[in-house]
């Protein structure tokens, strides 16, 4: 299956590059929503509210992931797999972390009577927070396959290409929340 | 015939060759062991897959096209009762005629299978896949495995729209743009209820199909090019396709935002596109939306998306045009430059849709300015299709035909759009046939070119046969003959003002369209020939492929390109010793008094001195 891969690898890995596609068209989603939130903020019935507190822990337990994710592809690369795996299940811990979080900052809304139905405002912001943690999940189970797939393999893998790939999508939700978070405070 | 043997001989030496250096050998063994599921339904190679978006294209293109003849009927015929359509829709066409509710779903599902399921994934699903590894010197695409995906997620797609045509309350009845409120309340009509979920989840679903797929074309195309392959060595068919890739990338996940909002004012209750509505006397709780946004976020996609469906055409009408007209392309730079300067705009001119909207006016005058500057690539492009015509050796085969056809079309149909660039003349030409007429000839009946263009020209490389040529030729000129007399007419009907998705013309208000009875009438008897003829070509090409005339020489066409250097039955892996390596661009037609030289040929000494003191004058 991989063949024509292997035979003809030019400069950038076609995998890593269809990663960079998926984000690019990523973005394009969520940049579709933010451009809807900005459009809806301008009418006369937007409600604005208090964001959760539980918002600042998540963005700092996603930054600390980027960090450990970044440390597994180190110890990856000089093939020292036991720290690879620590640092690995770390960062998927600290992805549910994230999530939980989120979910937390979501009963905070609910119990304030910022509910989905609220004002266009609430749901804009459920439905962007919601997404952006199906995408947080997506990453957790590509960890959670990569980190079998090492405990597993009796012949060693060294190929970084699929941990680099998922990497760089780690990254990428992490940047994007960094973005929201931002965007929801600057935009309110 | 001796060449042909010989061909034979290299092919089986080669072999030997091809075992090692395609890899493992391993994989080699096991695909002659190959079960008929993997080799052909849930199979990996590209030319399969591509076949089988051909062939689910062509079953949507009947279904819809058959659709679009039953509320003809309707539209020609009002007063008419036809018993045999009692028989096929039950109770929604009682007495024969079709019901309100009925044409609406007609008119939605024939719009959104020509657009989504035909002239999207059909069209650039079939070339893409077939032409992308083999026009570019690829074994397959980048991710075989992510290709056969978004087929399986177009197959999906395919079976819940299909499924919505079967339940109770029928598909979706709100047009193929989906428009709320009509879209986002249950109680709006019957085609509002389960219909309009199944046709967003269908279209959610298809969305990911297409995304999967471009993801995969935009890589094998930048990453996985032969030897001397270089950009601008690239056939235009592979630059358009690639175009169509990005465009799909990047504008249906906006689509997709869309819908999931739409979905959640259907299900849970927001109140995004909703505001101040009232049904049979009682006021919706549902406060602060607003149907403008849904208009932004689906003609964001929209508009690009007509260019999703133009752009293969246009690739492959280039290169028609080129190969049968014995001539190389005129302005091949040019023609790849306006295909990136229609990619880009096409992002910045959504709004034309919408000048009545009730959208901002002085935000239609900056939309009035980029639509009107699309004019200018697409003229481009016209120019270089009439100047490589332009005293070539023009063969008129059935594929070059439908190229020129197309070329006719785009102009026919891109001269109105300037028309409706203008929101001052919008204003009255909006939501009458005048648009119809307008998206049919341009987008509508010449990508449908496009891709007859396509099949009857590489139809050799994907069966090994030929379709038969007077049925092509028939095929052509009623089809040809038969879209300009049923669209022209149309401009007149919607300068007039007669409005589109209108059931039937019969009210006082609408009395001075009652002259337009016989032209109507008129129109869907075309329609009915037109529709007629398509069949034909299907017959014609499930008969070719066990009874067609088989192909003898591996290059029937005498075309330059690289799909033509491999067998005729092209196998996985698609050729059996090394890729060859690429020496000039796809173009060189009668070079220097030379028919044609394939892209494979090294360039001789003497020819770099003519090329050069040609490039330097
Ligand atoms: C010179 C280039 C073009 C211009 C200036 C242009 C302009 C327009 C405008 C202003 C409308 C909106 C009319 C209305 O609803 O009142 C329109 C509709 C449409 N155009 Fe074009 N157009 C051009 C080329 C194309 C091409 C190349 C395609 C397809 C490949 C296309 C497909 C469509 C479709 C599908 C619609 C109708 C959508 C609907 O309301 O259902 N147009 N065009
Ligand atoms: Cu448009």
């Amino acid at each position: 299956m991989t063949y024509a891969v292997i035979a003809q690898r030019k400069k950038i890995h076609p995998y890593k590059f269809n990663m960079w596609v998926a984000i690019a068209a990523i973005v394009m989603m969520f940049g579709g929503f933010t451009s809807a939130y900005v459009v809806m903020r301008g009418q006369e019935r937007w409600v604005s509210f208090q964001l959760p507190h539980q918002f600042i822990f998540s963005t700092i337990v996603i930054l600390c992931s980027s960090f450990t994710m970044a440390m597994a592809v180190r110890y990856f690369k000089r093939r020292m797999m036991n720290a690879y795996k620590r640092w690995i299940t770390l960062t998927a811990i600290l992805g549910l972390v994230f999530m939980y979080s989120q979910f937390l900052g979501f009963r905070f809304l609910y119990a304030h009577g910022v509910n989905l139905t609220f004002n266009v405002s609430a749901s804009l912001l459920f439905i962007i927070t919601g997404l952006h943690m199906l995408h947080v999940l997506g990453g957790v189970i590509a960890l959670l396959v990569i980190f079998f797939r090492a405990l597993r393999k009796k012949i060693r893998s060294y190929d970084p290409v699929p941990i680099e790939v998922v990497a760089t999508y780690w990254h990428f939700v992490d940047i994007l929340w960094i973005y929201l978070f931002g965007f929801f405070i600057w935009l309110r | 015939m001796s060449s042909e043997v010989h061909f034979g001989q290299v092919q089986g030496a080669q072999q030997a060759v091809a075992a090692v250096a395609i890899h493992d050998g391993d994989h080699h063994a096991h695909h002659h062991h190959q079960s008929f599921i993997t080799k052909y339904i849930f199979s990996q190679d590209h030319k399969i897959i591509s076949r089988q978006f051909l062939i689910t294209g062509m079953i949507w293109a009947i279904i819809g096209g058959f659709f679009s003849v039953i509320f003809r009927l309707q539209l020609g015929f009002p007063d008419k009762s036809f018993p045999f359509l009692e028989t096929i829709f039950g109770h929604w066409a009682a007495g024969g005629h079709i019901s309100p509710e009925l044409y609406y779903q007609l008119v939605t599902m024939h719009g959104t299978i020509m657009i989504f399921f035909v002239l999207t994934a059909g069209l650039s699903g079939t070339f893409s896949n077939f032409l992308i590894p083999l026009q570019l010197g690829a074994r397959d695409m980048a991710s075989p495995f992510l290709n056969m995906l978004s087929y399986w997620f177009f197959f999906v797609a395919s079976i819940i729209m299909l499924s919505s045509l079967f339940i109770q309350t029928g598909p979706s009845e709100a047009g193929w743009t989906a428009y709320p409120p009509l879209s986002a309340l249950r109680e709006a009509s019957e085609g509002s209820k389960l219909g309009m979920d199944l046709w967003l989840i269908s279209m959610a679903v298809f969305v990911v199909s297409q995304l999967l797929a471009g993801l995969n074309y935009i890589s094998t195309i930048l990453n996985m090019r032969t030897k001397g392959m270089s950009m601008t060595r690239m056939p235009l068919t592979i630059w358009a396709l690639f175009f169509t890739a990005v465009l799909g990338v990047l504008s249906f996940p906006v689509l997709l935002s869309g819908f999931i909002l739409l979905l959640f004012d259907r299900n849970l209750g927001t109140s995004f596109y909703l505001s101040d509505i009232y049904i049979a006397g009682h006021a919706l709780p549902n406060q602060g939306g607003s149907p403008i946004l849904y208009e932004h976020l689906f003609w964001f996609l929209g508009h690009p998306e007509v260019y999703i469906v133009m752009l293969p055409g246009m690739g492959i009408t280039s290169d028609m045009l080129a190969t049968h007209s014995r001539k190389p392309i005129f302005g091949y730079l040019a023609m790849v430059g306006s295909l990136f300067a229609i990619a880009s705009l096409s992002f910045l001119v959504w709004a034309h849709h919408m000048f009545v909207s009730g959208m901002n006016p002085f935000l239609g005058a900056f939309f009035v300015l980029f639509t009107l500057l699309i004019a200018v690539p697409s003229s481009v492009k016209v120019f270089n299709w009439l100047a490589t015509l332009w005293r070539g050796n023009v063969q008129f085969t059935v594929p070059n035909l439908f190229a020129i056809g197309f070329v006719s079309l785009f102009i026919s149909g891109g001269l109105t759009g300037i028309w409706l660039g203008n929101s001052a003349l919008d204003l009255h030409l909006h939501d009458t046939y005048f648009v119809i007429a307008h998206f049919h000839l341009v987008m509508g009946i010449a990508a449908f070119f496009g891709m007859f263009a396509g099949v009857y020209h590489w139809f050799p490389k994907m069966f090994g046969r030929f379709m038969n040529n007077t049925l092509g030729y028939i095929h052509f000129w009623v089809t040809f003959v038969g879209a300009y007399l049923m669209f022209w007419p149309m401009h007149y009907e919607g300068l007039a003002g007669m409005p589109r998705r209108y059931y039937e013309y019969s009210a006082d208000a609408l009395a001075v369209y009652h002259r337009f009875q016989h032209l109507n009438e008129f129109i869907s008897v075309i329609a009915i020939i037109v529709f007629a003829v398509q069949i034909l070509f299907v017959f014609n090409f499930f008969y070719s492929i066990f009874k067609g005339r088989p192909v003898k020489d591996p290059n029937p066409w005498k075309a330059n390109t690289l799909e033509w250097t491999t067998p005729i039955h092209v196998g996985h892996g698609n050729w059996p010793g090394e890729i060859p390596e690429v020496h000039r661009w796809p173009y060189d037609y009668s070079k220097n008094g030379i028919d044609f030289i394939p892209q494979t040929v090294p360039v001789s000494p003497a020819e770099e001195e003519v090329q050069e003191s040609i490039t330097t004058r």
